[in-house]
């Protein structure tokens, strides 16, 4: 029994590996850098949604970094005492799940009209997140051209059959922290892993290698200064919120595309987009307005409500709720456990743009290409 | 060698912004910068083959509509990550209220 677990295991690994079969099979199925369906919007209407405003995103960042100041600052004033877990908790949140949508908008280059600004905040979450700044870049450049397309996309949180145990670990950062540790070794030493040998380009790499060197002399020093000051308090405030905090990115981060259709060219058959109340969307900078992101990633953040307005009669209802969206994802995340061939799929609205789905491979069931394909 | 096409009217582009344009299979995109200048470039990005005309024109740079990776139109710089490579441009001249484009 543990032998045919750890066959599934390996072959489930092999299939989404980027740097095996299916990869190419992706390739030569046209599934690599296709043509994806966008929502007709007028080009004058675009052109003023896709503008850039520094003044939302300095606001959004003051109020941001001012909270997390303050809880830092209040727990510090009652560190020793448990008045200090309530404020290291909501510091814990901020840095640990909230740096997730800072690094994503500012890595796309929307956040601000300020190119520096914006770079800026993306070195400052990109280290909060515990994430190469280089080599997600071009993780997440690929996971745009190929979303969901099986060996090609290196950033499918949720396979098919879904890896539960390291998801629910997760939450409180067991895999991804060591697994962040590992990596900034392995770059320290100048070495990618062969996933990130496939998008990382070679003339980006020494800038990898170069932000490990700086992000465990950081962490390094603040081990030093934890065992020089006999007290836990400096790694609670730098690295340890990725451990204790990561709740929320992944209660956000599951909405996006978790139990959908892979190897599709239409986002709405692989994303959904999420109504959530004003403080989460200020928490995940609207990026519950997935679809609408993915559609149109130079929409900044602060304009996506709008541009939901634009595209909804293209797009099946979107989800009236985080619980709403949680009570499709959970079955549907069950039933692949037995049935990887199983998807959501949604009712479009009558007069909506039907699905692309050019090829009978790109119905979202995602059957292994490189069987498919040989068919 | 020099080959002059006509490539558009100059009002057919709104200032800071860009149009496309297709001759022979080719796809141009076609710039007026925000103090009227005109500027052309190969009509995709560097990076993948997406079209610039649905990009966003800001000032003297274009920024791609897929994954946001930036060019000066003017030079064809390619200004950073995910574009590495710069994107080829064209000589343009403006005469009598239509663009031409030099694409020998």
């Amino acid at each position: 029994m543990k032998k045919e677990g750890s066959a599934v295991s390996k072959e489930r690994l092999d299939r989404y590996s980027l740097t095996g079969p299916e990869n190419q099979a992706a390739v030569e199925a046209g599934l690599a850098g296709a043509d994806w369906f966008r929502s007709a919007v007028p080009r004058k209407r675009m052109k003023e949604l896709m503008r850039r405003s520094d003044y939302p995103a300095i606001r959004d960042t003051i109020i941001w970094l001012g909270l997390i100041g303050l809880f830092a600052g209040l727990g510090i004033a009652f560190w020793g005492t448990w008045w200090a877990l309530p404020f290291f908790l909501a510091y814990g949140l901020l840095y640990g799940s909230t740096s997730d949508s800072r690094w994503h908008e500012s890595g796309h280059g929307t956040a601000f009209k300020t190119r520096w600004i914006d770079q800026g905040l993306y070195q400052l979450a990109s280290f909060m997140i515990m994430r190469d700044p280089t080599t997600w870049r071009w993780s997440h450049t690929r996971h745009h051209t190929d979303t969901l397309v099986v060996g090609r996309d290196p950033e499918i949180a949720v396979m098919r059959p879904a890896r539960l145990a390291r998801l629910l670990a997760n939450l409180v950062g067991l895999v991804d922290v060591p697994l962040a540790f590992w990596l900034m070794f392995r770059h320290a030493s100048g070495r990618l892993t062969a996933d990130e040998a496939d998008y990382v380009p070679p003339t980006e790499r020494h800038k990898v290698y170069r932000t490990a060197r700086i992000d465990l002399a950081i962490y390094a020093a603040t081990i030093a200064l934890a065992i020089g000051l006999r007290s836990w308090l400096p790694v609670v405030l730098i690295g340890g919120p990725r451990l204790y905090g990561p709740f929320l990115l992944y209660l956000y981060g599951f909405t996006q595309h978790a139990g959908m259709g892979e190897n599709v060219l239409d986002y709405r058959l692989n994303t959904r987009t999420v109504k959530m109340c004003r403080l989460n969307r200020f928490l995940y900078w609207n990026m519950n307005y997935h679809v609408e992101h993915h559609m149109f990633p130079m929409v900044p953040y602060y304009r996506l409500a709008e541009l939901h307005e634009e595209v909804k009669h293209d797009l099946a209802p979107a989800y009236p709720s985080i619980w709403a969206a949680y009570k499709e994802i959970i079955p549907a995340v069950l039933r692949q456990l037995k049935d990887q061939e199983y998807y959501v799929r949604r009712e479009l609205p009558p007069g909506a743009a039907p699905y692309n789905q050019p090829a009978p491979i790109n119905d979202g069931r995602a059957l292994p290409l490189t069987v498919a394909t040989a068919a | 060698m020099a080959e002059w096409i006509a490539a558009c009217q100059a009002d057919d582009v709104d200032p800071e912004d860009v149009i496309p344009f297709t001759h022979d299979g080719k796809d141009y995109a076609i710039y007026r910068s925000p103090d009227d200048a005109y500027y052309a470039t190969d009509g995709h990005c560097t990076h993948e083959k997406t079209l610039l005309c649905d990009g966003l024109v800001m000032g003297a740079v274009i920024e791609c509509p897929k994954h946001n990776g930036r060019f000066n139109y003017t030079s064809g710089k390619a200004l950073g990550a995910p574009v590495l490579e710069d994107v080829r441009t064209y000589q343009v001249k403006v005469a009598d209220g239509t663009v031409f484009i030099d694409v020998g």
